[in-house]
């Protein structure tokens, strides 16, 4: 699948965001006044900014407002829906922290709950992809939760916990992408049950329907990149957990070195979100003769 | 509403006949023409005369090569547009309501009034019908010319979709698969007709035709393919011609 930049940036930045505001929803760290505006800003700031990264990669976003309409079948709307209601049930938290030094929990609870939804709700636009059997496992919505929840942990200052979900994160992480390797093998599908003349014999591609690539391969047959895929993956592992995690646990805690946490944090999902797109493989790729 | 019917009273679709196609794009062609000024918004080019020509097209023709161990290579032409599916999975991906299946004879549509144009849709489509305009950043797919089967406007016998109607070779035929007396459902059940990719469980209702066995050429059983009804002419000349050449083998 192509790694369009918009919908990299809109899944990572809006899954740490919401990954904070679980955190802060749940009241760790149980800060108020300034210290929690700081926190809700980064929380909001992220959240929101990833939710309009999204829509760069729209055709035609004068509709975009449609989008919040079909909730009964779609993910995407789904999405769309969970974030706009958990921003707002955690905005009347966030002022009652920020400016009246109060905590209104049910609403602190309510907004963290429909944070972890909103992640869902996003990682089940991927994973519901029969089309793309990498994607379509239950460790996807597992490894987009944990990113949120170690990603919002970190953001969070809750060293322990952060270190804890980082490890079980690289863990997940390593462990999808051995599974995910094998999830294209295992759904069968071929370029002989794609075209159906596997009883007749071997199928090859003679000749393209086109003589460039049209939309369908630049958007589904992408294949470019691939090559350095086992590299990135190293690279990946080690920023955004082992490093973080090592940081964490084994130096002492100052502001700059968790910024260094932070920012090796990000680079490291910012690959592996790369990695998400450009290895997944989509079955109409079979009608290319290509993967 | 993007929920799929439960089901639908007609449904409509093409039987594709592998075996009579024989690749002349001209359903691409003529599908491209239609579609661009009728139905929706026009089918653009990007670059089409450039080194890298881009363009939206509903329907695609791939051919494949099939060969078995130990016989001739065929050749087979792919007609490529909308299986129209029963459960498909397009419609219920879309977020804004744009794409739907109708009730009345299951031809799946993109509302472009509706589209915000963010592609899932052609993620959630395994064989590749919807194709995303560059231009007017709207999802375009097959329609199965919805503005020709039911248009009284035009002849009857035009009151099927382009391709159909233009394809030379008679490759494509129209109908309704709910209808088990249909031209197209007795000749996928004559000819066994094919579900492509069946795994993924979207019920296609298009059926590919598959290639009819081809007569075995190889080896002993040589067949003069432009004469084999043909007995070979007699090469041993006669009379005088007979005599001169007899003469000549003794000298």
């Amino acid at each position: 699948m192509h790694p369009a930049p918009s919908v990299i940036i809109f899944t990572s930045l809006s899954g740490i965001g919401f990954g904070l505001m679980a955190w802060l929803g749940f009241g760790f760290p149980p800060a108020t006044g300034m210290t929690a505006f700081i926190f809700f800003f980064i929380a909001y700031a992220l959240a929101v900014g990833g939710l309009i990264a999204s829509t760069f990669h729209l055709g035609n976003p004068k509709n975009a407002i449609k989008a919040f309409s079909q909730w009964r079948s779609s993910w995407l709307s789904r999405e769309g829906i969970m974030a706009i209601v958990s921003l707002f049930v955690m905005a009347v938290y966030a002022i009652g922290l920020i400016f009246l030094e109060q905590r209104w929990q049910i609403f602190g609870w309510a907004g963290a709950i429909f944070s972890l939804v909103t992640i869902y709700t996003t990682s089940m636009i991927y994973g519901q992809m029969k089309t793309v059997p990498r994607w379509s496992m239950g460790l996807t919505p597992a490894l987009f939760l944990l990113y949120a929840l170690a990603g919002g942990a970190l953001l969070a200052g809750q060293v322990f916990p952060a270190a804890l979900l980082l490890t079980v994160l690289t863990v997940v992480q390593y462990v999808s992408w051995q599974i995910g390797d094998t999830r294209f093998e295992q759904s069968r599908h071929t370029i002989e049950t794609a075209t159906g003349l596997g009883s007749l014999g071997k199928v090859r591609l003679l000749e393209s329907p086109h003589s460039s690539p049209n939309y369908l391969m630049k958007e589904m047959v992408y294949i470019v990149g691939r090559k350095h895929a086992q590299k990135l993956r190293i690279i990946a592992i080690v920023l955004l957990g082992i490093v973080p995690a090592v940081i964490l646990l084994f130096v002492p805690f100052s502001h700059m070195f968790a910024g260094v946490a932070v920012l090796s944090h990000m680079i490291g999902l910012f690959i592996s979100r790369w990695l998400f797109f450009a290895e997944a493989e989509h079955v109409v790729g079979l009608y290319y003769d290509k993967r | 509403m993007t929920t799929l019917p439960q089901n639908t009273k007609k449904r409509l679709g093409l039987a594709i006949d592998l075996d009579t196609c024989v690749g002349c794009h001209a359903c691409v062609i003529s599908c491209k023409e239609w579609n661009t000024s009728n139905y929706g918004a026009p089918l653009s080019d990007v670059d089409a005369y450039g080194a890298a020509p881009d363009g939206t097209f509903l329907n695609r023709v791939h051919t494949f090569e099939v060969k078995a161990d130990g016989s001739n290579a065929q050749t087979v032409h792919f007609p490529k547009s909308c299986l129209h599916c029963e459960d498909a999975p397009c419609v219920t991906v879309c977020p804004t309501g744009a794409s739907y299946k109708r009730t009345e004879d299951g031809i799946v549509l993109v509302n472009e009034a509706d589209c915000m144009g963010c592609g899932l849709c052609a993620w959630a489509c395994p064989y590749g019908a919807r194709e995303l305009d560059k231009v007017e950043g709207v999802m375009k797919k097959c329609t199965l010319c919805v503005d020709r089967i039911y248009n009284e406007n035009i002849p009857e016998e035009d009151r099927v979709p382009s391709c159909v109607r233009t394809c030379p070779a008679g490759a494509r035929h129209f109908g309704d698969f709910a209808d088990p007396e249909s031209n197209v459902s007795k000749l996928s059940a004559e000819r066994g007709g094919l579900v492509l990719m069946e795994a993924q469980g979207t019920k296609p209702v298009n059926r590919y035709l598959p290639p009819r066995p081809k007569a075995d050429v190889s080896g002993d059983a040589q067949i003069d393919m432009p004469n084999p009804f043909l007995t070979p002419a007699t090469t041993k000349p006669e009379g005088f011609l007979g005599w001169l050449d007899s003469a000549l083998e003794k000298i």
